[in-house]
């Protein structure tokens, strides 16, 4: 055999096993996903079977009828935690963004004294796990009254998520070269009209992912939500899960069926913009 | 169309000064060039000239209005950035129009100077791209359109063709100096490129550690530099500085050997006086390859050993050693010459340039 083919047969070899490898990585990703929404549609006992019955056998949407039955029969207030979840994600998603592009924006952009410590600061925030904190914040908001209302959960989240886009967002707009808000300045600009004329949509796709990430942050919380929350009127989708466990039964099918509920709108979401995320948005401003 | 007119412009970073106190007065429609290494303040310069740098000290005035505290948007200004700053994320159309759209202008109004601009520029078929989809000259052009569009009084333009490749530098060259003889404003031009300058400018301004060194037109900084910086800056391949000191109307090199006084600086040296002393390439050149612009009394013949020789066609460049060093001479209507050849070399001492040591400053009277 002489050298060439070998090599190409060598590429050909390397492509198959990089492809086996990718659809290894994809299953491991993708399986669970495809697992709840299988087990959504079978009965229990096939769910619970031991050995494991791999292919359904009977499929039906028994549980998404019972969820919105209503109470007493197997429904759980879904709208209700839906709305919830709605309002607390948004809410605090858009001010948790607002606050991430105006601190990101100083960050990138200006020098001022402590610049390096804060930043740090706000990185060092996201090592401490929010569960460790929501005992301590569920007696701060029993005396502040904000318990299982939805001020407090977007407080938290709010919290939680600035450390986050800042960081994101600061990386965004340092891509915006400098010379495009000064050229829209000595266009005519203020400095006001120069951001969102010229780096507000430039740093757009960043922001938007900062966005998704704050809001899938938000809608997916369990811990601190599970703490602040008590009643229909505050409680999210993910803490509604726990209404199909019993005293000493689980109702996965049920379970599983909310959590289908619960990724659509996220998929959707994440969909929608993934399509704004185009990189290299920003190519031909300068030399290139 | 405007005046420019700097005034003890001062900047300073905290304690470390950038520019310190500089006067220039630029006229109405006058082309300006400023020069110098990196980091000799040229560019924070035209950054305070176009608002985008707070000045530290002294004033600004364009068209007789002073601008010391203005925004950019106010100054009537327009800037060509090394880098372009298009804005990707618009046409050409857009890039160009912008300037119109955020003073509120009509639509009519936006098109037609727009269309004006795109003409000046040939740009009229890339109108619908976007920057990315535009090669560099074209890109150069867009940033010089949109800096048209806004009929400035004051075209600023640093280094704007840095990033062009060496062709595409010279044909753009010749676009910016047709650009002003068509749109006839005031235009102050920074590059660290002398050649540029030179072939550019009315007047140049030579600008090192925050001082200006000469302002002069282009024949007057090459003729008659005023310091020993600006001798060595103006001019390519540069001109051959070596120190040395007076000895009875003789020039003694540090190697011991010497050269004769140039009778027109004898009245301003004495004996003991360390110089520097400036001969350009085309001023020193094989005996018969040359043109000397003195009389004969004023070339001095001398005999030197070749080192190397950089053959360009139409004339060869030539270094000679003397005084230790290599000496490069503009040999013209080249014949073959072999490294380590002795060559009869004709020296136009009326041409030599001669400063003083310490201040560097010239000791022409």
């Amino acid at each position: 055999m002489d050298e060439n083919s070998s090599a190409r047969l060598k590429r050909r070899l390397l492509g198959i096993i990089y492809r086996i490898g990718l659809f290894l990585a994809m299953l491991t990703i993708c399986l669970p996903g495809l697992w709840i929404v299988i087990s959504s549609l079978r009965p229990t006992v096939e769910i619970m079977a031991k050995p494991p019955v791999w292919v359904p056998q009977e499929i039906s949407l028994d549980a998404y009828v019972a969820m919105f039955s209503g109470i007493g029969k197997g429904g759980i207030p879904v709208i209700e935690y839906f709305r919830n979840s709605l309002i607390i994600s948004v809410t605090s998603t858009i001010i948790a963004v607002a606050i991430g592009m105006a601190g990101g924006y100083a960050f990138a952009r200006y020098r001022f004294r402590g610049k390096s410590s804060v930043f740090l600061g706000l990185m060092l925030t996201r090592t401490v796990p929010g569960i460790a904190l929501s005992l301590p914040l569920f007696f701060l908001y029993v005396r502040l009254g904000i318990i299982d209302t939805h001020f407090g959960l977007i407080l938290a989240y709010v919290a939680l998520n600035v450390p986050f886009t800042i960081w994101l967002i600061d990386g965004f707009f340092r891509q915006v070269p400098k010379d495009l808000a000064e050229a829209a300045q000595i266009d005519g600009c203020t400095r006001w009209q120069a951001f969102w004329q010229v780096e507000f949509p430039l740093a757009g796709p960043g922001i938007a992912s900062a966005a998704i990430f704050a809001f899938l942050t938000c809608w997916n919380e369990f811990a601190l939500a599970s703490q602040l929350t008590r009643s229909v009127s505050a409680k999210t989708l993910p803490v509604g899960l726990l209404d199909y466990t019993a005293e000493f039964t689980i109702d996965w099918r049920g379970m599983c069926a909310l959590a289908v509920v619960m990724i659509i709108p996220a998929l959707t979401l994440t969909y929608i913009v993934q399509k704004h995320l185009v990189g290299g948005l920003t190519s031909g401003a300068v030399k290139g | 169309m405007a005046t420019v007119t700097l005034t003890k412009l001062t900047k300073r970073y905290g304690n470390i000064g950038i520019v310190h106190g500089i006067d220039l007065d630029i006229a109405d429609r006058e082309f300006i060039a400023l020069v110098g290494p990196s980091g000799c303040g040229k560019s924070t310069t035209l950054r305070m000239i176009a608002g985008l740098e707070e000045i530290s000290a002294g004033s600004i005035e364009i068209g007789g209005r002073v601008v010391n505290d203005l925004p950019p948007r106010s100054r009537n200004i327009s800037m060509v950035f090394q880098s372009y700053a298009l804005y990707p994320h618009m046409t050409v159309r857009e890039n160009l129009g912008f300037s119109l759209k955020i003073a509120g202008a009509a639509k009519e109004d936006m098109d037609r100077r727009v269309a004006e601009a795109s003409a000046i520029l040939g740009l009229d078929t890339l109108l619908d791209r976007r920057p990315s989809q535009l090669s560099g000259g074209q890109r150069q052009r867009v940033a010089m359109g949109r800096a048209i569009v806004r009929d400035p009084d004051v075209f600023l333009f640093d280094e704007p063709l840095s990033n062009l490749d060496a062709k595409l530098r010279t044909q753009m060259r010749t676009e910016i100096k047709k650009l002003h003889a068509k749109v006839q404003s005031t235009v102050i031009y920074v590059t660290h490129d002398q050649v540029e300058a030179m072939t550019l400018a009315d007047r140049i301004v030579i600008m090192r550690d925050g001082h200006i060194e000469q302002v002069g037109t282009p024949d007057e900084v090459f003729r008659r530099p005023a310091t020993r910086f600006v001798a060595g800056f103006i001019g390519s391949p540069p001109m051959n500085l070596h120190e040395a000191t007076i000895d009875d109307g003789q020039m003694v090199f540090a190697s011991g050997e010497k050269l004769p006084l140039p009778g027109q600086f004898k009245a301003n040296v004495a004996t003991g006086d360390k110089v520097v002393f400036g001969l350009r390439p085309d001023d020193i050149y094989p005996t018969g390859h040359g043109i000397s612009s003195g009389g004969a009394a004023d070339v001095h013949q001398i005999e030197l050993p070749i080192t190397v020789t950089e053959p360009l066609g139409n004339e060869t460049l030539v270094f000679v050693e003397f005084n230790g060093t290599d000496w490069v001479s503009r040999m013209l209507n080249p014949r073959p010459l072999r490294s380590g050849e002795r060559v009869a070399m004709s020296l136009d001492m009326s041409q030599a340039h001669l400063f003083a040591a310490d201040t560097g400053k010239t000791l022409r009277s």
